[in-house]
């Protein structure tokens, strides 16, 4: 084979190759939604949305607990981290020196990278500790913490890139700079902040790790914040390392309800962000 | 919001005025709010250190340095190691790697230079998608789909033309390091392409053009001179996915076996830092045991921070240099 033929073959091989990689990486999520959904879709019935679980080894109820668990832990986690997360990006946009938001910046990333089973001891020792029981409390902290790095970075890059010209025009007509931001960089800037509210909310919607041990989990409905609280996530692992069928089942079910969830609210948010993209330009 | 803030500031007759002022417009206070609240990103942070080595101290100062030599793990003696999990925690990310590394940068480099700019969108927003996965469904699947298959064809395969070598060798239960790294695989390769993806794009065009020019071929072009423009944000790629793989804890948990032992093969169960926590925390009867399962964390925290720490570093020198 001449030198050239031989280049021309390493060409043509190196990137079909590439193209395999992708075949390869895309179609496994084809291969995780089609085998959930062939797998929950087949679990699911009507008793698990309305019902409470049942005992060890005993067929049927549900995961209605679960469900709510989740929504409360979840909606209590971005009560905490929204706001945090959405003013200190405020901050690191608006108001920043150098030196300072570059720190806060980098410890967002950082913190954005502690792995969650971290963050749960970390909510173990704050939280459960000192009132020496498991709790919604405690979970939520949890989540609120995996929550506020992501919201910080989100809201900072997109408020980073309303244009500077619009904060001029505000400024100039005498406003000043608190309401420059209210009144005109946020608002230039809500589709893409959101966007990144619903993503991170989505993210720990799906996590587990950091409630083993600090929301715990609860076969029963828990009233409040304070008692142990049962969550989807939870449910999932648990049911899933168990040796019952029906429990595999109900995992199965509570997996395609969790996915569901998720990817749902990442479509949602690509939505959000696209049309606000367009209406900027418009 | 008072209506009052836009009026215009007087003229300052002082310090003190122009403080009070500049209160009154607002913006002072809205400076030291945002302020107050960055800086609780900041103290998060200091607590979390705090909390895990203030919460640990009985197990760092019985065992010592000991802790990371030792492959004791026992309750009744209260004797505690962690070179299982560290040995076990490494492997698995190891054998992620492997796998997704290659994978991965193939997938980057077709969506990059390849795909045209629509069809690469699509992909890499599917490819994003498995990102946002929860770790416990991967688990989940991984525990009634992979673990058999290996069990079943791919263990007994390995063994009967690699069983010679330590590394295959062993019963093929399915569960063990080899299943766990698949799974971290799969979960690694998202970040690895989302973000080797964008140092790809970032290389300017003159790079590819002058290669071309020059009569490489399109592969050439891509991995003599583009590639080697976007090394770093590669790298930095690479290592928030190694930074993943090592904190990850449902998915392997669920597949690992759960086994503290150190094993030279791949087919056998093992555990992992983040496993162990998970699967005893919730009953650590002493507290040494849980303050060993907190010391662990600590040194899980420790090598995250470092090798996510390397990967913002490497991923800020790219953006730098690709805008200058």
């Amino acid at each position: 084979m001449s030198r050239l033929a031989w280049r021309n073959f390493v060409n043509n091989v190196m990137l079909s190759l590439t193209a395999v990689c992708t075949f390869l990486t895309v179609s496994t999520l084809f291969l995780i939604l089609g085998y959930l959904v062939y797998n929950g879709g087949k679990s699911l019935d009507w008793n698990f949305f309305t019902q409470l679980p049942k005992g060890p080894g005993e067929v049927g109820g549900g995961m209605a607990n679960a469900i709510v668990g989740t929504a409360k832990l979840v909606g209590l986690a971005s009560v905490i981290g929204i706001p945090i997360g959405f003013i200190a990006g405020i901050y690191l946009s608006e108001f920043g020196g150098i030196t300072f938001p570059f720190i806060i910046r980098y410890i967002a990333d950082l913190l954005n990278g502690v792995p969650s089973i971290v963050v749960g001891i970390f909510a173990y020792a704050v939280v459960v500790l000192p009132l020496k029981h498991f709790s919604a409390w405690a979970g939520s902290v949890a989540l609120a913490v995996m929550l506020i790095p992501v919201v910080v970075r989100n809201t900072e890059q997109f408020l980073q890139s309303v244009p500077q010209s619009l904060r001029e025009g505000a400024l100039s007509l005498g406003a000043s700079k608190w309401r420059t931001i209210v009144t005109v960089v946020v608002p230039a800037s809500i589709s893409g902040i959101l966007t990144g509210i619903i993503l991170g909310v989505a993210r720990i919607a799906g996590e587990t790790a950091p409630l083993i041990f600090t929301s715990f989990g609860n076969q029963f409905w828990s009233s409040g914040f304070n008692e142990p609280t049962s969550s989807l996530p939870v449910m999932v692992y648990n049911y899933a390392i168990s040796p019952y069928d029906d429990w595999h089942r109900q995992a199965w079910a509570a997996g395609l309800v969790l996915l569901a969830l998720v990817l749902v609210s990442n479509i949602l948010a690509r939505g959000i962000l696209a049309r606000g993209v367009a209406a900027n330009r418009g | 919001m008072p209506s009052s803030v836009a009026v215009s500031v007087p003229p300052a007759t002082g310090a003190k005025a122009t403080f009070f002022s500049r209160l009154k417009g607002g913006d002072q206070v809205a400076y030291l709010i945002t302020l107050l609240f960055a800086s609780i990103v900041l103290l998060i942070a200091v607590l979390i250190v705090f909390v895990l080595w203030q919460e640990s101290t009985i197990a760092r100062h019985k065992f010592g340095l000991g802790f990371f030599t030792s492959s004791a793990w026992d309750h009744n003696e209260d004797n505690y190691g962690a070179l299982p999990f560290i040995y076990g925690t490494l492997l698995t990310s190891f054998l992620a790697l492997l796998f997704a590394v290659p994978l991965g940068v193939g997938a980057a480099i077709f969506l990059a230079e390849l795909a045209p700019p629509k069809i690469s969108n699509a992909l890499t927003f599917m490819v994003e998608l498995l990102a946002a996965v929860p770790s416990v469904i991967y688990g989940l699947l991984a525990i009634f789909t992979l673990v058999p298959l290996l069990r079943d064809y791919v263990e007994p395969a390995l063994k009967a033309t690699l069983g010679f070598t330590p590394l295959f060798s062993g019963a093929a239960y399915g569960v063990g390091y080899l299943a766990a790294g698949a799974v971290l695989a799969i979960m690694t390769f998202p970040f690895i392409i989302s973000v080797s993806r964008e140092a790809l794009l970032d290389v300017p065009r003159e790079q590819r053009e002058a290669a071309l020019a020059l009569g490489a071929t399109r592969w050439e072009a891509t991995w003599q001179a583009v590639v080697p423009f976007a090394k770093l944000g590669i790298m930095g790629s690479i290592f928030l996915g190694l930074a993943r793989a090592l904190g990850e804890t449902m998915a392997v948990t669920m597949v690992i076996g759960n086994v503290p032992r150190i094993s030279a093969s791949l087919l056998s169960s093992g555990y992992t830092i983040a496993s162990v926590i998970a699967n005893e925390f919730a009953e650590a009867s002493s507290d040494i045991f849980r303050e060993s399962l907190i010391f662990l964390a600590l040194v899980l925290f420790l090598l995250t921070i470092v090798i996510n720490g390397a990967a913002r570093l490497l991923i800020i020198a790219t953006t730098r240099k690709g805008s200058t």
